[in-house]
């Protein structure tokens, strides 16, 4: 495992553009795109203001910098540096900024979800798409890029729009049976909306693409419901984590649970391996803090660490949440699917240190990992099943089936680790810290033994 | 019975004032002695003679008589009848008194046998009675008990229901509070979702008014600077929208829902294939597995051949679903449920069979098993005695053929081998103490020489002495005389002296030989002075010691030796003088022997 210098970066803006060519980081008000490769800088792009978002088109040609507090977009092209184009929203604010599936249309959201503005690179038109939903995920486009779903209010009631990407023509448009609209996800397929209701109320409906409810799913009811949603990549199972700590398998024939994975604070499953993470400072004797050592780098101070196969049964850390405060910290909250399918990584808020990988063959817990610290951010590899997981140290964690293992980020100055991002080859990482940020290789070669 | 007697007297008594004028002076007594009779009947006779002496007198005898005899007859002994031996006179007719008499001792004796036995009956009764009145008493506390208990428990009842009732009564508050916080809560919810309504109608009027503004301003800042337009990233120019537009939209759509459902149907129709597969397998296997018994038991049961007629029947639709398989269609399915459903049905039952059976045969050796024992278990036992026999012989036979090899063998062999092992260990240490005497008898040997050696010196130096005193002699002589001044001189300086010196260096030597070996001969070094003694002269051997006197050796253990000296000193006060200087050689054999050698040293000094 190798790691590059370190670069700098703001916002955690930097993102590999699609067809894993090309590096793109935001520095205040300056875009840099990288050759992932060598390097080393192609272009260089200024920007009117700080960058506060920044996204790839498509088909890698196009960036796209958005400065929500000027209410500008700025869209620049790798092939033509000198092309420019800038997008002025006005008086009326900017809340998000993305880019159409074709890469030739930027959507913007406005203030208080007045509306959706759809610029047009090609044409210079724009359209607007009024009564927008504010919730936590109300627009998304399947995955061919065919179509956008888009969560409308109108009336006080629910509806959802399906749009054709090609011409923004509305194809359908139905409301959907729900108190309070939270999100919608196409199946990976494109042909089946995942709608789901506010955490007030355990409720999931299914609807086609042609607007038909094929189905509703409640697991329970009064009690805080529904955290988070997430498609299988081979659209057979739809995962939901819940307040209740329980994620539930929801199957694609009958719409029905299949299973459901509990989250215990001890763990008896004998069939489950769980990975401990143990800190082990390095002894620093007193003639070792001279003014040199400390000058030579903080790695002195860092804390070495390694997995630790735990003996069952495994109590966990729980923290309780208070039951006053809104949105309390319990349930499960993220959830992610290997790129085949096989495995489903969850995180249980209420254990903020613990990752848990589910086989979704066997329908069981497969492995645990326990942090010393939270776990921040975790992403599976696109092309294999492997799983990096960051907890905002100097490590960085992989787990794959074989086993786990803890790297320690052989920078100077102390590169914590925020978030990171696979390389759509999954043959390298982008490890994001606070100001910095750095690349990560895998050795293929070890990985084929 | 008590009652009756205690009656009875005062019935008689009674009957005596009616019919006699007896005073009532003399009734009196009689009722005393009565009353007194009840306790004691030895102080009665006496008392009652006292009495009756009062009661007849010389007087009053025909009355007496008379009253005797009326109290006779009351009392049933009408045929004895005192009369008085001469009317008017004083004297009685002996024999009827007498027989009056005994006939009432006889009565009295009677009545006090009676009395006694009523009175132990007496006695066990009230005992009895105070038993009972315990019991009573006993039964009465344990009723009493229980009451209490009854009552207590009665209480707590009681108290229980109320409880009841009281918590009849919370649960049904609850019940209403339950109620009363649901619509509550729904009332609570209904307001919120309307003024959540209501203020969402704002927002959105707010929002409409606030886009309308906002297009009303004719806002310059809204706009889009691109250098030069784009193409599509298709490549394809941009369509008008239009009807056929929008029909060629939801034709897209449907086509993509289309494809999906084929997918999934293929999956599935897959997924059928594969289950129909196993059915099949499945179907196949069972028939498999029914045949070879249908054919066993052909026609057993009218029951099995008409199974059999089935599964004929179902085979040939089996057949027919196979080749169907493909197809896939309604009654091709049908029938292959069908026919699992009833080979499964029949495997099921033939199961049942099997297991019923298997529990009938297990019965039946279970019940066989209680039949049998009798004689088959004798005639295995006896049949196992006779195999225990039979091992026992064997094993018998075994031991004496064992034991006649081992004796054969030992004869000859063995004590040949065991008597050449111990030949050998002997000779071995034969050898051994053959190789220590060798070894002594060269000590012995090596010691003899030196003391015979050292005899030859003292020889020599006797003759040496001898000489030296004859020239002395001479010389005394001569001195006596003129002229033999000159002689002597040259004479002493010549032979003694050169005797002398030669000495010193021959004792050193077989000394440190000594010690050198004394450590390691210790024990048969000692006893060497003893037999060495014999050869040479001790006195002579002190005199050769005595020469030894060397300044170096001596002055090494001067410490040790003058503690030696002392208990020499006692001993010997003839050499001490000289002993200072011999002691020196002295030490060095005692500081390495044992400390018997002292004693030994002293005695040999002694010797002379």
């Amino acid at each position: 495992m190798n790691f590059s210098e370190v670069f700098k970066q703001s916002n955690q803006l930097c993102k590999v553009s699609p067809d894993g060519k090309y590096l793109a980081t935001c520095v205040q008000y300056r875009l840099v795109v990288r050759d992932v490769s060598t390097l080393q800088i192609l272009q260089l792009y200024t920007c009117l203001d700080q960058i506060s978002h920044m996204d790839w088109a498509s088909d890698s040609l196009f960036i796209l910098c958005a400065m929500y507090k000027r209410g500008l977009v700025q869209v620049w092209s790798l092939e033509q540096p000198d092309w420019h184009c800038k997008i002025d929203e006005g008086s009326i604010g900017l809340l998000s900024s993305r880019w159409s599936p074709d890469g030739r249309h930027v959507l913007n959201t406005t203030e208080f979800h007045l509306r959706i503005t759809v610029w047009s690179l090609c044409t210079k038109a724009v359209s607007y798409i009024k009564y927008p939903k504010a919730c936590q995920k109300g627009i998304d486009f399947s995955r061919d890029g065919c179509y956008m779903a888009l969560a409308e209010r109108r009336d006080c009631k629910d509806y959802v729009s399906v749009f054709v990407c090609d011409d923004w023509h509305l194809l359908r448009h139905f409301e959907t049976e729900t108190q309070d609209l939270a999100g919608l996800e196409w199946s990976p397929n494109g042909c089946v909306l995942a709608v789901w209701d506010s955490c007030l109320e355990y409720k999931v409906l299914l609807y086609s693409l042609d607007g038909r409810l094929l189905s509703t799913y409640s697991a329970y009811e009064w009690s805080l419901g529904i955290k988070s949603v997430t498609w299988c990549p081979s659209s057979q199972f739809l995962a939901i984590g819940s307040y209740d700590e329980k994620v539930r398998i929801l199957n694609h024939i009958t719409w029905k649970k299949v299973t459901q994975f509990e989250h215990p604070a001890t763990i008896n499953n004998t069939k489950a391996v769980v990975y401990k993470e143990v800190e082990r400072r390095p002894a620093v004797g007193s003639d070792d803090l001279s003014l040199h050592n400390i000058t030579i780098g903080t790695t002195l101070f860092n804390t070495q660490s390694k997995y630790e196969i735990c003996p069952l049964p495994v109590q966990l850390p729980v923290v309780k949440p208070d039951p006053d405060r809104a949105n309390p910290k319990i349930g499960v909250s993220t959830l992610a699917f290997s790129s085949d399918s096989r495995y489903l990584a969850t995180k249980n808020d209420n254990m903020a240190s613990v990752v848990w990988v589910w086989d979704m063959q066997k329908m069981s817990l497969e492995a645990v990992l326990e942090q010393t610290s939270a776990v921040r951010c975790f992403q599976w590899d696109p092309q294999r099943p492997r799983l990096a997981l960051c907890t905002g140290n100097t490590k960085l964690y992989l787990w794959s089936p074989a086993g786990c293992v803890s790297v320690q980020v052989p920078t100077e100055g102390g590169f914590q680790v925020q978030s990171l991002n696979w390389h759509c080859s999954g043959d390298s990482l982008i490890l994001l810290g606070k100001e910095q940020l750095c690349l990560c290789y895998m050795d293929t070669d070890q990985e084929d033994k | 019975m008590g009652e009756w007697w205690t009656t009875v007297p005062i019935g008689t008594s009674m009957g005596n004032y009616d019919i006699s004028s007896i005073s009532h002076v003399t009734m009196s007594p009689l009722r005393q002695n009565n009353l007194v009779s009840m306790y004691s009947s030895l102080p009665l006779s006496k008392s009652s003679y006292n009495v009756i002496s009062a009661f007849c007198t010389e007087d009053n005898i025909p009355q007496c008589i008379s009253y005797m005899n009326q109290e006779l007859a009351s009392l049933g002994l009408s045929s004895t009848c005192i009369e008085a031996s001469s009317p008017g006179g004083a004297g009685l007719s002996t024999v009827p008194a007498l027989n009056a008499m005994y006939e009432l001792l006889q009565i009295h004796r009677r009545n006090m046998g009676t009395l006694e036995e009523l009175e132990k009956e007496q006695l066990k009764k009230s005992s009895s009675m105070e038993h009972m009145q315990m019991n009573n008493s006993r039964l009465k506390d344990q009723l009493e008990l229980s009451i209490r208990e009854k009552s207590g428990l009665h209480e707590t009842e009681r108290q229980l229901q109320l409880k009841i009732k009281t918590l009849q009564s919370c649960l049904k508050t609850e019940k209403e509070e339950v109620q009363k916080l649901q619509s509550i809560i729904s009332s609570r919810a209904s307001q919120y979702s309307h003024d959540a309504k209501r203020k969402e109608r704002e927002t959105a009027k707010l929002k409409e008014r606030l886009g309308q503004l906002l297009v009303d301003r004719k806002d310059k800042k809204l706009a889009i600077d691109v250098l030069n337009c784009l193409g599509r990233s298709d490549g394809k120019r941009s369509h008008w929208k239009t009807a056929k537009a929008t029909a060629s939209h939801e034709g897209e759509m449907y086509k993509s829902l289309l494809s999906d459902y084929e997918a999934s149907q293929r999956a599935l129709m897959l997924e059928n294939a594969e289950l129909k597969k196993v059915l099949q397998q499945m179907k196949k296997e069972m028939m498999h597995i029914l045949s070879p018994r249908q054919l066993s038991t052909r026609g057993a049961t009218a029951d099995d051949s008409q199974d059999q007629a089935d599964s004929d029947g179902e085979e040939k639709a089996g057949n027919s679903s196979r080749e169907t398989l493909d197809q896939s269609c309604e009654h091709a399915r049908e029938q292959l449920t069908n026919s699992i459903r009833q080979q499964w049905r029949k495997l099921r039952n033939h199961m049942e069979k099997l297991d019923s059976q298997a529990s009938q045969v297990q019965n039946q050796l279970e019940s066989n098993k209680e039949v049998i024992p009798r004689e088959t278990h004798e005639d295995e036992m006896e049949r196992m005695r006779h195999e225990v026999q039979q091992c026992k012989e064997f094993i018998h036979a075994q031991q004496q053929l064992l034991q006649q090899q081992l004796n054969t063998s030992f004869d000859d062999e063995t004590a040949a081998l065991l008597n050449d092992c111990y030949t050998l260990e002997e000779k071995e240490r034969l050898k051994e103490e053959w190789r220590l005497f060798e070894e002594q008898k060269r000590n012995f040997e090596r010691e003899r020489k030196n003391f015979t050696e050292a005899a030859i010196r003292l020889g020599r130096e006797k003759k040496a002495f001898q000489e030296d005193r004859a020239s002395w002699l001479k010389n005394q002589f001569l001195n006596m005389t003129p002229f033999t001044d000159r002689r002597r001189c040259s004479s002493s300086d010549g032979q003694s002296a050169l005797s002398i010196r030669s000495e010193p260096e021959m004792r050193i030597s077989s000394t440190n030989a000594q010690l050198a070996k004394s450590s390691t001969y210790a024990t048969f070094s000692t006893p060497k002075p003893t037999q060495s003694a014999a050869v040479p002269s001790t006195t002579e051997l002190y005199r050769t010691l005595r020469l030894i006197p060397d300044g170096s050796s001596s002055r090494h253990s001067n410490r040790g030796c003058w503690q030696e000296s002392s208990t020499i000193e006692d001993a010997d006060t003839r050499f001490k003088s000289r002993s200072r200087v011999r002691c020196g050689d002295l030490s060095i054999f005692s500081l390495d022997k044992k400390p018997y050698t002292h004693r030994e040293c002293r005695a040999l000094i002694l010797w002379p």
